[in-house]
């Protein structure tokens, strides 16, 4: 008779298993398709899941940095994203230590004000909003995403250091308070440096909702030079009814790997972030 | 010495009670000008161009009240796009709380390869979803499909007239909603796993001494105090299956036929394909009270259920 912990152990594997397989099907499958070779591709006596013809081959791979603008776009999903998670914490980190310990209860709901921010889709805002950049003048331009992506990170970005900061217990700042330090100083060197882990969460998070953004990316931006991943894979791999499926399935797999080991690693302060008070 | 360094420690303190009052504003300012200037001046922009007959070009037009909304009320595309946006949410949503309540159970307990299981499961969510729906737009190719080809070597589907995933109304509707699911499910069992682990260790403790486990501890003591936060997963889930544009406008674009038209993507062809600007926000802004409404009656109920 196995133990009681084998059995329970057994009992997760044969739930969370068949979860995993399905969950994680569609990416075997892209990686299975940017390995083949067209003619294996395309012949449909071939089993999809063996490799004949020629595959496994690269050549897929090699198609996407050398023919299209795929680094380009890669670039562009960076750059964007790296400067719309500096200004959002230049904006959130303030806000939501605010938040968490300065206002008290008007404090509160504004917290779950600002949640409900994020909640107002971009499908509500694309289109006064892409009269806005048109006006500016910032169509085909990054800095049209730039100026726009803030309106959900910084929500976001807002109410998840709101929870963190409350996670942190308020002697220690105090102290730092009463051995002579300012408020201000008492952030910089106390507060900031305990919730780097929190700040790191907030920053891959906010950055993968930027990589993510189809709308406002789709709006905004119509020549290849200028698009991010979310959008130009989509609209410059595909011309008509041709699609370049091998190469297509590289490109949604390169940059969804990294972000999943990324998040995977720190879901745990996800986590704490979501329970940290943000909810109570 | 001593009443030296006192004095200017409690005048310091007076000051800290004074900076709080003018701190707190200062250092959320920015961020609400912010969410003012590029949420609230956006919406309002919205609500008024949904009142005028407003075309791509200019942000003004003749001021023609309530007809945006009435004749839209009135077209056909726009009423399969309300009903299939209602249909989408709560069939994506159903699936999604079952599944996540089921694996947040299991993923909150230590076993060996749950970092690997766990990144598995977590990779709908992670991967950039326009980017994961052409993966799913292979999948559920007309003539390639790894769906049909199984279902075919199980002779469980026609060889000559397998399924059209994305041609036939009725399983593209099937296949949009499975993609939502799939992407969401990992988002909702991470906002489960958060509300087990934020319940007590002494709840366990307490329900254990009193002769509770198994299913009776499931329904009785972990459920009710999982409600609240499943509750905010639920709601996640159908804002962002509401407001998605991208599943549809990857799979399907709206067809065949308009039959998995959403209200998203209606309004972007509307709005952005066929320039009118004001009907399209029209389109776009009937999501506003359902969603309002969604939500202030799930985070009532959240903050209701709140067991502690």
């Amino acid at each position: 008779m196995p133990s009681r912990r084998t059995r329970e152990n057994l009992l997760t594997y044969m739930v969370v298993g068949p979860f995993a397989i399905v969950l994680a099907f569609p990416f075997y499958w892209m990686l299975w398709t940017a390995l083949k070779t067209e003619g294996d591709l395309y012949n449909t006596k071939n089993n999809p899941f063996g490799f004949t013809q020629g595959s496994p081959t690269l050549a897929n791979v090699r198609f996407l940095f050398e023919q299209t603008d795929y680094l380009r776009w890669l670039g562009n999903t960076a750059l964007v994203g790296a400067t719309v998670v500096i200004f959002t914490l230049l904006v959130s980190l303030p806000a939501g230590y605010a938040l968490a310990r300065l206002s008290g209860r008007w404090g509160q709901s504004l917290g779950v004000g600002i949640f409900l921010v994020y909640l107002v889709p971009p499908t509500l805002l694309f289109l006064p909003l892409s009269r806005l950049i048109a006006e500016l003048g910032l169509q085909d331009s990054l800095w049209s995403l730039i100026l726009v992506y803030p309106s959900f990170t910084i929500p976001f970005a807002t109410w998840l250091l709101m929870g963190f900061f409350k996670s942190i217990p308020r002697e220690l700042e105090d102290a730092a308070l009463v051995d002579g330090a300012s408020r201000v100083r008492s952030l910089l060197h106390v507060v900031f440096p305990i919730s780097l882990p929190g700040i790191l969460t907030v920053v891959i998070f906010s950055f993968s909702l930027c990589a993510n953004e189809f709308v406002y990316a789709l709006a905004f931006i119509t020549n290849s030079s200028s698009k991010t991943i979310s959008t130009g894979i989509y609209t410059e791999l595909i011309r008509g009814d041709v699609f370049f499926w091998g190469a297509l399935m590289a490109a949604t797999l390169i940059p969804s790997i990294p972000l999943a080991l990324l998040y995977n690693t720190f879901l745990d302060r996800f986590i704490a972030g979501f329970t940290g008070g943000a909810f109570r | 010495m001593e009443t030296a360094a006192g004095y200017p420690r409690r005048k310091r303190r007076r000051d800290l009670l004074e900076q709080r009052r003018f701190l707190g504003p200062a250092l959320l300012s920015p961020a609400i000008i912010f969410i003012v200037l590029l949420v609230g001046a956006p919406l309002g922009l919205s609500i008024y161009l949904s009142l005028t007959d407003a075309t791509a070009g200019s942000l003004t037009g003749d001021f023609i009240g309530l007809d945006n909304f009435t004749s839209q009320w009135s077209d056909p595309n726009f009423r399969t796009a309300f009903r299939n946006t209602i249909v989408f949410t709560l069939l994506a949503n159903a699936i999604i709380v079952v599944g996540a309540s089921i694996l947040a159970h299991f993923l909150i307990r230590p076993f060996r390869g749950k970092w690997f299981l766990r990144f598995l499961i977590l990779l709908p969510w992670a991967a950039p979803v326009a980017l994961s729906t052409i993966g799913f737009l292979w999948i559920f190719d007309s003539l390639f499909s790894v769906v049909n080809w199984v279902l075919k070597s199980l002779s469980l589907v026609d060889t000559f007239n397998p399924p059209q995933w994305l041609g036939d109304p009725t399983l593209a509707l099937a296949a949009i909603t499975t993609v939502h699911a799939w992407r969401l499910l990992p988002f909702a069992t991470v906002i489960m796993i958060a509300g087990l682990a934020s319940i007590p260790t002494e709840v366990n403790d307490a329900a254990r001494v009193d002769g509770a486990t198994g299913l009776k501890k499931l329904w009785y003591v972990t459920l009710p105090l999982q409600l609240p936060i499943a509750t905010i997963a639920v709601l996640f889930g159908i804002v962002f299956t509401a407001t998605d544009m991208a599943v549809v406008y990857i799979l399907t674009r709206g067809g065949p036929f308009n039959s998995t038209q959403t209200l998203p993507m209606w309004a972007f062809q509307t709005g952005i394909g066929s320039g009118s600007l004001g009907a399209g926000a029209a389109i776009a802004l009937y999501l506003l009270p359902v969603l309002a409404l969604v939500t202030v009656l799930m985070l009532v109920f959240a903050r209701r259920v709140e067991v502690t």
